[in-house]
């Protein structure tokens, strides 16, 4: 994407990307990385409001600056509640969370994810953490938003090589089939060329809005499957002066998840 | 009833209820007598090769190292260990050869600051087996059903994925809502190490802020160990029960080791050492670096406190103290 340079960067695009999609008043389960940031920014500008859960225990915290884990002090700086694991997943696949936050490494159009393996699981080539928090998060929030920071061919692929965390699985109804809860899935993917969302009718991952500067075209080459194009496409909106201020000196100083 | 999908993982840790409440019978006792021992004589005592371990804590937040380092130093080998949002314990555990199976759940990463390069190469080499895959939900109902005597506990999650596939679970249909079900097995570890603000002698322990999962892990472990900042007095633990979240009875030794979870955090008290995680992540790139750090900081130290000071000391303790409550700006010199 042809991001002004001396502006800011991608990854402080994709935060305040990821921050526009939240709501005041909801609840918003994170993963590690910029789904933090993003819902650190949401709370400190348009959703003052939003309840930010982590798997560990941590319940509407104020943090005071970037987490480095899901699971430190900072997660329940001026929280509601520091509680545990059992209660937040109980909480989770009870139905009260709204959005779910995730990273991914490799993701295909139903917005299946894999965080497990490439390769082959008992021999692989390259091993990867494993599910985490992530198949939770995916089973159950009422909608799910995926952020992968390096949209191509490796990363938006025909079939994921381990299916870590559901997304649509393998089409419409496939959820409801395997036992997940209803009305749940996917509703976002933010790259660095664009957002996408899921159509309606065959859960396929759709284009909705161009980052500034980026052309179809360039969508279409960074993906193994084909996106579907909807006749009318927006373009993503981009950060104020006063969202990167809040950025770079509230919430990521030392510029670790932020940097280039 | 008809299992509509059996996960192809090893199923560790798990027993009949009736087996597990007669081992309950025989090994735990009721008695209120004094447990302190040391993080050796602990170790020596409760944990066998072939183990199913399990540590508390998340992350790299209030984990045991004083016990993961004597494991290591006592040359413990073929363990099983349960990788629950397991970084740097699980991490240097497999590196160094001690745990070579594991069941996953979260491993091979630090958060943040990125992959695993130690216990990745252990796997990608094949030293170290996957044996099955969860996720965190699944891992703390394994806790949970053990911890409750019970065989299982139902849930929704991980349905439909490879996850599931290579998870020791089954799927079933719920008999009263009639739509699949993964049954999450029992699972009982051979032993469990947990990190706690303060306990007394007998094993009563609270921790400060979250508990994670160490509610249901410290219940289900045939064996606990845990260790403590601080011993504090029975009367102490009796003015204010409300905050016991371990009780004795489920404990078979306690250790203090203040600053025990170093180079982790520890809530309230200290924050992670960045400079010596930093350390390990660089190191840990090839088996020599791996063989260099526990040359330094585990086989060539007699017990934690050395290791302390080797790590800064009095000093670098004060400045985590500091970097916990935010008067130290933040610095990760793990970036490149």
């Amino acid at each position: 994407m042809a991001i002004k340079e001396n502006s800011y960067n991608l990854r402080e695009f994709l935060a305040f990307t990821g921050a526009k999609l939240l709501e005041d008043k909801k609840s918003v389960f994170v993963g590690t990385g910029l789904p933090i940031v993003a819902a650190t920014l949401a709370q400190k500008t348009h959703a003052p409001n939003l309840l930010i859960v982590f798997e560990a225990g941590g319940l509407g915290p104020r943090l005071p600056e970037l987490a480095i884990s899901v699971g430190e002090s900072r997660t329940f700086h001026r929280a509601v509640a520091a509680t545990s694991m059992h209660d937040v997943m109980s909480l989770s696949q009870a139905g009260y969370i709204d959005y779910g936050f995730l990273g991914a490494a490799q993701m295909d159009m139903y917005g299946n994810i894999n965080t497990t393996v490439i390769g082959d699981h008992d021999s692989p080539q390259a091993r990867l953490p494993g599910s985490g928090g992530a198949s939770d998060v995916a089973s159950f929030s009422q909608r799910l938003i995926i952020i992968i920071a390096n949209q191509s061919k490796r990363t938006f692929v025909s079939k994921v090589d381990f299916l870590t965390t559901p997304g649509y699985l393998d089409g419409p109804g496939a959820r409801e089939r395997a036992g997940l809860p209803r009305g749940t899935g996917p509703y976002r993917v933010i790259t660095q060329l664009g957002i996408y969302g899921f159509d309606d009718e065959t859960k396929r991952l759709q284009l909705v809005s161009l980052h500034p500067g980026v052309t179809v075209e360039e969508i279409r080459e960074n993906s193994s499957f084909d996106i579907l194009i909807p006749k009318k496409v927006g373009t993503s909106p981009e950060p104020t002066p006063e969202d990167l201020r809040i950025l770079r000196e509230e919430i990521d100083r030392a510029a670790i998840c932020l940097g280039k | 009833m008809d299992i509509l999908q059996q996960g192809k993982g090893q199923l560790v840790g798990w027993y009949d209820p009736d087996e597990a409440r007669e081992w309950v019978r025989q090994n735990k006792s009721r008695e209120l007598k004094d447990k302190t021992m040391s993080a050796k004589e602990a170790v020596s005592r409760f944990v066998k090769d072939g183990d199913f371990i399990a540590s508390g804590g998340f992350g790299h937040t209030r984990v045991s190292m004083a016990i993961i380092y004597e494991i290591i130093r006592q040359k413990k080998r073929n363990l099983i260990m349960a990788g629950k949002t397991a970084v740097h314990d699980f991490d240097i555990l497999v590196s160094s050869g001690c745990v070579n199976r594991a069941e996953v759940a979260y491993s091979f990463g630090h958060e943040l600051r990125g992959l695993s390069p130690g216990s990745r190469r252990m796997v990608q080499t094949g030293q170290c087996k996957v044996i099955a895959e969860t996720s965190n939900a699944g891992y703390q109902w394994r806790w949970l059903a053990a911890m409750m005597g019970v065989s299982f506990v139902p849930s929704r999650t991980m349905l439909g994925t490879d996850t599931m596939a290579h998870s020791s679970c089954k799927v079933i249909e719920d008999p009263f809502s009639g739509k699949p079900v993964a049954l999450i097995p029992a699972a009982y570890p051979d032993v469990a190490f947990i990190h706690v603000h303060r306990c007394d002698v007998h094993g009563n322990a609270q921790v400060d802020g979250i508990i994670v999962e160490d509610f249901e892990l410290a219940r289900c472990a045939r064996r606990l160990i845990v260790t403590t900042e601080e011993v504090i007095d029975n009367e102490t633990i009796r003015r204010e029960p409300w905050r016991t979240s371990i009780p004795f009875m489920v404990v078979d030794a306690v250790v203090e080791v203040p600053y025990g979870s170093h180079p982790c955090e520890m809530p309230g008290m200290y924050y992670y050492d960045e400079d010596h995680i930093a350390e390990w992540l660089s190191l840990s790139k090839t088996a020599e670096g791996v063989e260099e750090y526990l040359q330094k900081y585990v086989f060539g130290v007699e017990c934690f406190e050395d290791y302390l000071e080797l790590c800064g000391g009095i000093k670098q303790m004060n400045y985590l103290k500091r970097r916990e409550f935010l008067r130290e700006p933040m610095r990760a010199p793990w970036r490149k």
